[in-house]
């Protein structure tokens, strides 16, 4: 499979339903921003290295996920608006398994 | 008034070459920017992480690059009013442009050039009631002068590697310090979490872990703050400590700010220019260039941004030079020629006869 269908919720409250890539080495993060779904400079700021939470998400389906790497645990542990189901995009590369993920963008701060 | 030939906002990586660029064609150049050093994304988010794709390096530390492109500069004399936002535009009846920062600094030039990057970086603020009561009333988001905190309390909070840095450097000039974060681990460089480590052992420092500061107050001044702590068992412990000063230190995230009311076109958080010509925004004398600029086809990248620069310098010489002709000299055979009186070129060829 080359492409899978994401959910997504803009900080606006608008749901958007995309098709992404799995064959491009991208992320989550990259995936909002190829998509537009955040103003330019309010998301990927440190282009994708955990270190400005700025990419934020909610993950609201029940997909199983990639275990936090320590980085991506310690930026959650300093950003803001975070929950239990919080991830940093773009720590999540878009795989296969990935079908159907549901996610909602954190505020942001 | 600081007067200058060109006024360049923002010391990235941008605004500094076009130090060079305009240096070569004789124009002298003040940078304004809103943190305390120079290097804009570079010296703020990664200067520890390595890049590849700047041409004639094959791999270069951020910070190297920056601290290269400050010494690439020097013979250019820039002046810099740096830790200061730039904040309104004035055009005057000559012309020329005064910008004002938000401390007041008035700056003059003929030609502005906005290097602005994504914005200025500004604190990424905890999510406080009364916050902004408190701000410059012991809530402080960035230390600009340690001796503020002299015999003071402080609490700080937050685990990167300004937490840490100031809590080194202040328990050696505050009564009290006291360092909170939401986890044990601490995400700075090693040797900066050893040395917390040993001001701890030693008494000189509080560490509350995992903790998080609910709530601060104070009748005129900031007074208190109140601390949630979690226990090993998840048992939760919450109490007051009494301090003077609160400072958050939980990164920066960069803002265009006032640039934004300046009257120049902007799309998507960035500038209009005019495409291959020069930069230029709709307000003639105005340029836009590296990320904080738009059009067609733009790349956000450093050397994007050194090219962009060195078109803008052009332009720039013939707007305040409209009747001197320019050509185009390599400094290859040119050299440089500073403002400090140094001067740089190409050894000359040694003729000589072999008999
Ligand atoms: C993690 C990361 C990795 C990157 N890796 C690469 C890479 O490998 N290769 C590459 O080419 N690029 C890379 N980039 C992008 C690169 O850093 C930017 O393209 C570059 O920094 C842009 O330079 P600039 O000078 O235009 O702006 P910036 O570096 O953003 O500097 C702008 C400066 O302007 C200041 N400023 C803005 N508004 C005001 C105001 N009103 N008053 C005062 N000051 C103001 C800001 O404080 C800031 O210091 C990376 C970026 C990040 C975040
Ligand atoms: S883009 Fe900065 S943490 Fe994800």
């Amino acid at each position: 499979m080359s492409d899978i269908q994401v959910t997504i919720t803009d900080r606006a409250g608008k749901t958007h339903k995309v098709s992404a890539p799995t064959d491009m080495n991208m992320n989550l993060m990259e995936l909002l921003r190829s998509y537009e779904l955040a103003p330019e400079g309010t998301i990927g700021i440190c282009g994708g290295m955990a270190m400005c939470a700025s990419c934020q998400v909610y993950i609201i389906s029940s997909h199983e996920m990639e275990a936090k790497s320590d980085e991506e645990e310690a930026m959650l542990s300093e950003a803001f608006y975070v929950k239990d189901n919080s991830r940093l995009s773009c720590q999540i590369p878009l795989e296969d398994s990935l079908d159907e993920l549901v996610v909602e963008l954190a505020p942001e701060s | 008034m600081i007067k200058t030939d060109i006024l360049i906002i923002g010391a990235g990586p941008t605004g500094l070459f076009a130090v060079f660029e305009a240096g070569l064609l004789q124009l002298k150049c003040h940078i304004i920017d809103a943190l305390p050093q120079p290097g804009g994304q570079c010296a703020e988010i990664y200067p520890k992480k390595p890049i590849y794709d700047i041409p004639g390096f094959p791999e270069i530390l951020a910070g190297d690059l920056v601290d290269n492109l400050m010494q690439q500069i020097a013979p250019f004399q820039p002046g810099f009013t740096l830790g200061e936002q730039a904040t309104t535009i004035d055009q005057q009846e000559d012309g020329t442009f005064v910008v004002t920062t938000n401390k007041g600094t008035k700056h003059q030039a003929p030609v502005v050039a906005i290097a602005g990057g994504l914005g200025s970086f500004e604190p990424r603020k905890p999510l406080l009631d009364n916050l902004a009561i408190y701000e410059d009333k012991g809530v402080e988001y960035m230390i600009k002068d340690p001796e503020k905190y002299r015999n003071k309390r402080v609490l700080l909070a937050g685990g990167g590697d300004s937490a840490l840095d100031w809590t080194v450097f202040l328990a050696n000039v505050a009564e009290e310090v006291t360092l909170v974060h939401r986890r044990n681990e601490f995400r700075g460089a090693l040797d900066s979490v050893e040395k917390v480590q040993e001001l701890k052992n030693q008494g000189k420092v509080r560490l509350i872990t995992p903790a998080e500061i609910t709530a601060i107050g104070g009748k005129d001044q900031l007074e208190w703050a109140s601390v949630r702590r979690e226990g090993a068992k998840g048992e939760v412990e919450e109490f007051k400590l009494d301090i003077d000063h609160f400072i958050p230190l939980f990164g920066l995230s960069p803002k265009l700010g006032p640039i934004a009311n300046w009257g120049l076109e902007i799309e998507k958080n960035a500038i209009k220019v005019d495409n291959t010509l020069d930069y230029q925004t709709n307000l003639p004398g105005i340029y836009a260039i590296g990320d904080v600029n738009t059009y067609p086809g733009k790349l956000k990248l450093i050397l994007c941004g050194f090219h962009e620069a060195t078109l803008m310098c052009q332009s720039a010489y013939r707007r305040i030079h409209p009747n001197k002709r320019y050509v185009l000299k390599y400094t290859t055979v040119g050299g440089i020629q500073g403002f400090d009186g140094s001067k740089k070129e190409a050894p000359k060829a040694v003729v000589k006869a072999i008999v």
